[in-house]
């Protein structure tokens, strides 16, 4: 498949995520397989038919077989929840991630049913396609000007909520340039399957380009263009703003846009239905 | 007058919902139809819908469940041709409008009203036969639980006629489930069926918990009971525990929809994930109030078809109470993704997996009890041995699922609705099967046809691989659940797959009721005259196939486990062979939980629609049927030596 999703990690985060999947299968196979196996045999061995199977019609207990059937599982959780405590510590969302390059803030806002991406630096907006500079990490602050949703990009690894009125953080990179599919994992309306965006790792020196391309475009992200993109809708095509009035994201995390946004967007979704 | 109620509350204008709902109405009116014609409207009343016996009541909830598996299963249906079709540009044939309630549909009738409600009418039928006693604690209760149940499912189905249902996912995850982004009478719908029958569920917990703690045969120690009623008291424990936390969980979100609230709005202080904290409370020790019961079952199978008694009792019954305790300890990892940070999550991952210990025991128990059997491969060891190969597959992605990092680019994909798909169909329903096979006999006095058993068997192994491995599959490959479309044309392939492996899975259904009309005409050349057709090992089977409505003239002395077991090594096989039968005082029927339910329907149905005249007559109905009973003094009958004597056959039961 071309774009294999969690199978084929492009940044750390995925390959890390990726190595855990396999590694617990791994060791979850070498004792389901054999169970699976055990079951069926020694149901067919001991069928009714089978003269050569010995009928034990009493053998109800064995301390030896309760110790190994007690401490099998027990070893095995011990060891996965080993991994699942440090993996929990390695591979946390909120934790930056190890490395040399300078990071990219990116603010993420889910509205109805599109993604906006705020650039607080570079000072630029952009619907429906996140551009990042490949080997940088990112980080990511996120909210909801809507319902929830979770911001989900399975080759780059972790997905994390958006919640209105709250700010949860992510931190990822793609390690390669290329385009990775985005989406919303959580259900959050009849335009929810629509709500995909496609992430564009590039070159560092072309980002540089992009912002600057970007900042000689035409359009502003300023009231009265946050205040329609907010309306209920899926975006057609990605676009890119030049300028985003300041504080914008700090508005929507505290339920206003500010502006009309957010109560704006709130009723006429309900007319949206 | 009739509040929000209009005439555009029918879906006159879509023929999707509209051929649905008629379709429902004139199966609905078929059956009233037939009923009516064959005058059966008295024996009904009196045997059936007043009917305070366990038995009766078991069945009618097995009855409705099956019922509502036909319906919750078209859902399912609808959605997989709806995924087949809708791959790059393609649409589909159902809207999001619709795709969207089929979904929440499907989860909410699927949980509440099929697996819960099979696995509490199993519990019901045969928990006090294996206890060794005549009736539950409360019967009248037990009816009105049921017929509140009932009123539920009629509720949810009500609004497929005249409105619509849910559009939120069958948890309704605020704030789409507020009435800012749901302002539709949809929400309501589930909110308030989901509210009577959960009053049900909680009532019948305490019902079955009271009875085993308190009601068992002469001798029947708590180490004495059979596992089936150990993982009954285990689950209705969690019933009564978890079942209030939904109730209040819903109630906050009913005052936000009804009365301005705030409590999970964005607005004034409102905070979502307390909903999402408190429903999973709820939700994580559902899914255990399910399959603890289908454990009892595959224990009761399993030792019953390999001749020989449970392995390991002991560990059993710990390795049962471990998770009933455990299973309120794990809810987080419903949302690792919110955000909770390193160290709560390992926690909840760690806790998680825990219950992974427990139930692998239970798998090694299942195995050593095979070990050294004499098997007889009957239909409901299929289902037993089809749940051992499957349920471990489901429980080794559940311990992917609950390691965070995994979880963060899993959660909420078709991975995880292939868990959970797995788990409930691989364990519940084939527990369910399984206990419909094993136990109808006893209920009715004849075996359900072999051969189709064993077919209704592959259909369903077979179609649950077929339909759910691809979605494994696409979940890795980044597909996520509840979308109406996906421009992957890449993922058709494996789509149609499950398709495929639904409409197997369909066969296995129509094969199922195929299975029991047969059954019903050839009943004569498979009938149990002994009442212990499979060489069975606990006290149900030392009863007549029917048993009495008494279920036992003298309650047996109970000497050890596996007690019907122990009785025939010791050569005698009937229970009361020395009579000094005494006459016995019997529960009478009652209506008030059919009239209960009544007035439920109409204060539910009421306040979808904010009707407050119906309304407060629904609420005023339900009290004063309460109160009436309160003064009803003769609710008991006395049952004659001579009736007690003779009544090896149930009375009025059709031949």
């Amino acid at each position: 498949m071309e774009n294999a999703g969690v199978l084929d990690p492009q940044g750390p985060v995925a390959l890390a995520e990726r190595t855990m999947l396999f590694n617990a299968t791994a060791i979850m196979l070498a004792v389901i397989l054999p169970v699976i196996i055990l079951t069926l045999a020694t149901a067919w061995w001991f069928r009714a038919g089978n003269a050569k199977a010995r009928y034990l019609p009493d053998w109800e207990y064995s301390g030896r077989v309760e110790l190994v059937v007690w401490a099998v599982p027990a070893l095995v959780i011990m060891f996965l929840g080993g991994i699942a405590w440090i993996g929990s510590h390695q591979v946390d969302p909120y934790a930056p991630l190890v490395s040399d390059a300078q990071p990219v803030d990116v603010e993420v806002v889910s509205l109805d049913w599109k993604w906006l991406f705020i650039y607080p630096e570079q000072g630029v907006a952009s619907v429906g396609r996140l551009t990042i500079p490949a080997g940088r990490p990112i980080r990511f602050r996120l909210t909801s000007a809507t319902v929830m949703n979770s911001f989900l990009v399975p080759q780059l690894g972790s997905q994390i909520y958006t919640m209105a009125g709250m700010v949860t953080r992510l931190s990822l990179q793609a390690d390669r340039p290329g385009r990775y599919p985005g989406l919303s994992a959580q259900f959050s309306g009849s335009g929810f399957s629509d709500m995909r965006f496609e992430v564009e790792a590039v070159p560092d020196r072309e980002f540089d380009e992009w912002v600057s391309r970007t900042r000689a475009g035409p359009d502003a992200l300023d009231q009265a263009a946050y205040a329609a993109l907010a309306k209920p809708g899926t975006a057609e095509a990605p676009r890119a703003f030049a300028s985003v009035s300041p504080g914008l994201f700090e508005a929507i995390v505290g339920g206003d846009g500010g502006m009309m946004g957010s109560v704006a967007s709130t009723s006429s979704h309900a007319q949206a239905h | 007058m009739f509040g929000k109620l209009t005439w555009s509350a029918i879906p006159l204008d879509q023929p999707i919902p509209l051929a649905a709902s008629g379709l429902a109405m004139l199966a609905g009116l078929a059956v009233l139809g037939l009923i009516t014609w064959k005058g059966l409207w008295p024996y009904l009343w009196k045997e059936w819908i007043t009917s305070v016996d366990h038995k009766r009541i078991g069945v009618m909830y097995v009855v409705l469940a099956l019922v509502m598996l036909l319906r919750g299963f078209v859902d399912a249906l609808m959605m997989r041709t709806q995924l087949a079709i809708a791959a790059g540009g393609a649409q589909g044939y159902l809207p999001p409008e619709h795709y969207d309630q089929i979904f929440s549909a499907h989860g909410t009738i699927m949980i509440f009203f099929v697996a819960m409600t099979f696995m509490v009418g199993l519990m019901n039928f045969a928990v006090p036969l294996q206890l060794g006693i005549r009736d539950v604690a409360f019967p009248v209760l037990n009816s009105v639980s049921f017929w509140l149940t009932a009123a539920g499912v009629l509720l949810v189905n009500l609004s497929l006629v005249v409105g619509e249902f849910a559009r939120t996912g069958w948890l309704a995850y605020p704030p789409l489930s507020e009435i800012a982004y749901s302002p539709g009478v949809g929400v309501d719908y589930y909110l308030w069926s989901l509210q009577i029958s959960g009053v049900g569920s909680l009532l019948s917990g305490i019902n079955l918990t009271t009875t085993i703690l308190k009601l068992r045969a002469p001798g029947m120690g708590y180490m004495r009971m059979p596992v089936f009623c150990w993982t009954a008291l285990a689950s209705n424990l969690l019933i009564i525990a978890a079942f209030p936390i939904l109730t209040a969980t819903f109630a906050m979100l009913l005052l936000d929809r009804y009365l301005g609230f705030h409590f999970f709005t964005n607005e004034l202080g409102g905070n979502a994930m307390m909903y999402i904290n408190l429903i999973w409370a709820w939700g994580h020790p559902e899914v255990y109030i399910l399959i603890l019961p289908a454990f009892g079952v595959f224990s009761e199978v399993i030792a019953t078809f390999s001749q020989k008694p449970v392995f390991g009792y002991r560990s059993m019954v710990l390795a049962t109470m471990a998770i009933c305790v455990l299973s309120f300890m794990v809810w987080l990892h419903h949302f690792f993704t919110m955000g909770a940070g390193a160290d709560v999550n390992g926690f909840f991952g760690v806790t998680t997996m825990i219950i992974a210990v427990p139930t692998g025991v239970k798998i090694f128990n299942w195995l050593f009890t095979l070990y050294g059997g004499q098997i007889r491969f009957g239909v409901p060891l299929y289902w037993a041995l089809g749940f051992m190969v499957t349920f471990v597959v489901g429980g080794m992605t559940g311990v992917l699922l609950a390691i965070p990092p995994v979880d963060f680019v899993t959660h909420n994909s078709l991975f995880l609705v292939a868990h959970f798909h797995n788990v409930i169909i691989g364990g519940v329903l084939f527990g369910a099967f399984a206990g419909y096979t094993y136990w109808f006999p006893k209920a009715f006095g004849f075996r359900l046809h072999e051969g189709l058993g064993k077919a209704i068997f592959w259909c369903w192994f077979v179609g649950f691989y077929l339909a759910f491995m691809p979605l494994y599959a696409l979940g890795l490959v980044g597909a996520t659940r509840r979308m109406q479309h996906y421009p992957e044309t890449e993922w058709q392939p494996l789509m149609i797959v499950a398709l495929i492996g639904a409409l197997v899975i369909a066969a296995g259904i129509v094969l199922a009721v195929v299975q029991l009309v047969v059954s019903i005409r050839q009943r004569d050349a498979t009938r149990d005259e002994t009442g212990d057709p499979w060489n069975g090992r606990t006290l149900e089977w030392s009863v007549p196939s029917p048993p009495p409505a008494w279920n036992f003239a003298i309650l047996p002395e109970v000497e050890g486990r596996d007690a019907f077991w122990a009785r025939k090594q010791g050569g005698r096989k009937h229970p009361g062979e020395p009579p000094p039968i005494a006459p016995i005082e019997m529960p009478e029927n009652s209506m008030v939980g059919v009239v209960i339910a009544f007035f439920a329907v109409m204060l539910g149905f009421a306040l979808v629609w904010h009707i407050g005249w119906m309304a407060a007559s629904g609420l005023g109905g339900i009290v004063a049927s309460g109160l009436a009973r309160a003064w009803t003094t003769a609710t008991t009958a006395e049952i004659s030596t001579a009736e007690l004597g003779e009544g090896s056959h149930r009375k009025g039961a059709p031949a």
